[in-house]
């Protein structure tokens, strides 16, 4: 079994089936990316995954314990880590402050209200923070406004911020969205070295296919809410009705 | 020094000088000159400079750094009048329980609704603050009118039991609130020739405190839970999903505002011991706001600044009236003068509003960091002056945030 275990999600908005009848088991310590062309349901299954939307059937099981019902920071409690479309960070703060908060976050994410203890261990949370960002590659940006930053560093951070959490599963939604090539580029790197280095599980939601391809083990397709097929990144390429439905229009892009 | 930056010791320390020097500062000009009316040294008034900032530096904790906007904070000052004053009518005159009363019950008060409140945010939280507290305004006028006096306001009498101190003075008067014997209203006189400086003890007492609840202000800023508070301004999705629940981080940045509010209200009636239901309308919760807006919303000092703007154009800009303009303008031929005081009188006196909205648009427009950002800009052009002057062209630019 899985660590992500998806059964028979389905989601609604309005007349609108977004999701139909989706099943995904993601392997622990693997790389699974989920393609699909525009308006496919990618987010809206990512976003059902998180917490920030409730499907309206099936199952979601996170290590054997379901998701579904908690809130966002509960799931993120469990170990699931999420990189947004657009980087989500804390755009008024440096990006000192923005690798401080989830090293204060600890994975049980208890709310220090004792403020004494928190700040004694506020030296032992900045020197973690420096270790993450001088492991980033982000240290010589530290006193920057994290909003002034590039996209691509923007990113970098986000993924950063995540991993400072040491979470069990990162889930990645279009994370080279709007770079330029060398970003794109830079971001593969830095994602094959978290494989390398940590072992943590990847869910990606990919556009570009250079992307995939250089990262992912396993491949889901999905057309308009619903898995087409899974299988290893080799098949997907030769796949006829892949081939059809999706990469008939960008293979020749990548 | 104290735990704090070498930056934030110099704020502490001017706010501590501004404080401590105030009947010297504000008093520049000798009584017998004619621009003695804009002198502001007197106690009442110092006091209320005082009493205000510590109302907007608390204001800040909230909206400063969590972006909260509650339009609902006078109801927390006047809850604390009206328990210091309760203070004073059963325990006795001593101003400590009754500073702790008003704090605590302000405090209480604010869990509740700030637990409710909270729930929304944006417009929603604002508007929910403000019915919390026009509901609390008219109850103190309607049906807890035995708890607030209703109209008249609260008073002590002369038959308030005072369990620890005593009902009525030997001489047959109401006691006066004291420190411990030390009464507030005692006042020194210093006369260096021309010049008079008033010393009172209510006021050095309000300075301390106003002292003390900066350095707890500079404290929360930079603490990790002001870098929580930070945060959620700035991006309450990525502190979800970072496993963090910002509510009850808000909520008590909610609390330790409100319990500013009621320490201010605590002091008013320290000095003054009478608590009246329109310290709590929406108009009162407004003026907080101008105050940390106008003085720079997020900054250390900023809500002094704008505390102590406001109270000296309310008080001091409002006594201009057409005789002063006319005696100002009297050097200008007669047609003219009539026409340049007709000009600037809708500005001043009780037109002081007026001049009040005005600034604050400029401000908002102009400067969005408030005073303290003008002040950052001026001391910026002085500073690329010096480097010019010693052709050191280093252009670096780091940024302070929360300065
Ligand atoms: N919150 C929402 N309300 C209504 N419709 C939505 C919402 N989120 C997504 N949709 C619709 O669901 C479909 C799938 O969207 P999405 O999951 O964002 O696709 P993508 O695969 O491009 O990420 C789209 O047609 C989109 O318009
Ligand atoms: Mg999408």
């Amino acid at each position: 079994m899985g660590i992500l275990e998806v059964k028979g999600v389905g989601k609604r908005f309005g007349g609108l089936q977004a999701l139909g009848d989706v099943n995904l088991s993601v392997a622990e310590r693997s790389v699974h990316a989920i393609i699909g062309p525009n308006g496919a349901g990618k987010s809206t299954l990512l976003n059902c995954l998180v917490g920030k939307l409730i499907p309206d059937t099936g199952s979601v099981l996170f290590d054997g314990q379901s998701v579904l019902g908690r809130s966002p920071h509960e799931i993120n409690q469990m170990g699931i880590s999420r990189v947004f479309q657009t980087p989500e960070i804390f755009g008024d703060l440096t990006v000192m402050e923005n690798m401080m908060i989830p090293c204060f976050a600890k994975r049980d994410g208890a709310f220090e209200m004792n403020a004494i203890a928190s700040v004694l261990s506020q030296r032992d949370i900045a020197a973690k923070a420096e270790e993450m960002l001088v492991e980033m590659n982000m240290a010589d940006k530290r006193d920057m406004h994290a909003s002034a930053m590039s996209r691509g560093d923007k990113r970098r951070l986000e993924i950063g911020m995540c991993l400072a959490q040491e979470p069990r599963l990162l889930l990645l939604d279009e994370p080279t969205a709007g770079m330029a090539r060398a970003d794109t580029n830079n971001t593969i790197d830095l994602l094959k070295q978290i494989q390398d280095e940590r072992h943590i599980t990847i869910a990606i939601i990919e556009h570009d296919m250079h992307v995939v391809f250089s990262l992912a083990e396993r491949i889901t397709v999905l057309a308009q809410g619903t898995p087409l097929v899974e299988d290893t990144p080799d098949n997907i390429k030769g796949h006829p009705k892949v081939r059809e439905a999706y990469l008939g229009e960008s293979t020749a892009a990548a | 020094m104290l735990g704090l930056t070498r930056k934030d010791t110099t704020i502490l320390l001017i706010v501590t000088v501004l404080a401590l020097g105030a009947p010297f500062l504000l008093n520049p000009f000798p009584i017998s000159s004619p621009l003695a009316q804009f002198n502001a040294g007197y106690p009442d008034l110092m006091q209320r400079f005082v009493i205000f900032g510590i109302f907007a530096i608390g204001f800040n904790i909230l909206f400063g750094l969590t972006g909260y906007l509650s339009f609902g904070h006078a109801a927390f000052l006047g809850v604390g009048s009206y328990a210091g004053v309760w203070m004073f009518k059963l325990l006795g005159m001593n101003v400590i329980p009754a500073i702790l009363a008003s704090m605590i019950v302000a405090g209480l008060f604010s869990v509740l609704i700030g637990y409710i409140s909270l729930r929304r945010s944006g417009i929603y939280f604002s508007i929910l603050t403000l019915a919390f507290a026009q509901m609390s305004f008219s109850l103190a006028y309607s049906v807890l009118t035995p708890i607030t006096g209703g109209e008249t306001g609260l008073q002590l009498s002369l038959n308030d039991p005072r369990i620890l101190g005593q009902s009525v003075t030997p001489d047959g008067n109401i006691p006066v609130p004291s420190l411990f014997g030390l009464e507030m209203g005692e006042n020194t006189r210093l006369v260096i020739s021309n010049w008079v400086f008033t010393f009172n003890v209510g006021y050095y007492f309000c300075a301390v405190i106003l002292i003390l609840a900066f350095y707890l202000s500079i404290r929360i800023f930079r603490s990790p839970f002001g870098l929580m508070l930070r945060a959620i301004k700035t991006n309450q999705t990525r502190l979800n999903y970072t496993g963090l629940n910002p509510k009850p981080y808000t909520l008590a940045a909610f609390v330790i505002s409100g319990m500013y509010a009621g320490l201010a209200g605590g002091l008013m009636v320290a000095m003054d011991p009478l608590a009246g239901a329109e310290r709590m309308f929406w108009t009162a919760s407004g003026e907080v706001v101008l105050m940390a807006i106008l003085g720079g919303a997020g900054t250390l000092i900023g809500p002094i600044l704008g505390a102590g703007f406001i109270k000296y154009m309310e008080n001091i800009v409002s006594k201009i009236n057409e005789t002063i303009l006319h005696n100002w303008f009297a050097f200008l031929p007669d047609g003219l003068e009539d026409i340049v005081v007709s000009m600037v009188y809708p500005f001043i006196g009780k037109g002081w509003h007026l001049t009040l909205g005005i600034l604050f648009m400029l401000v908002v427009i102009f400067l969005p960091g408030g005073l303290v950002e003008g002040g950052q800009r001026i001391g910026r052009i002085f500073r690329r002056k010096k480097k010019k002057e010693t052709g050191d062209g280093s252009g670096a630019t780091t940024v302070n945030p929360a300065e």
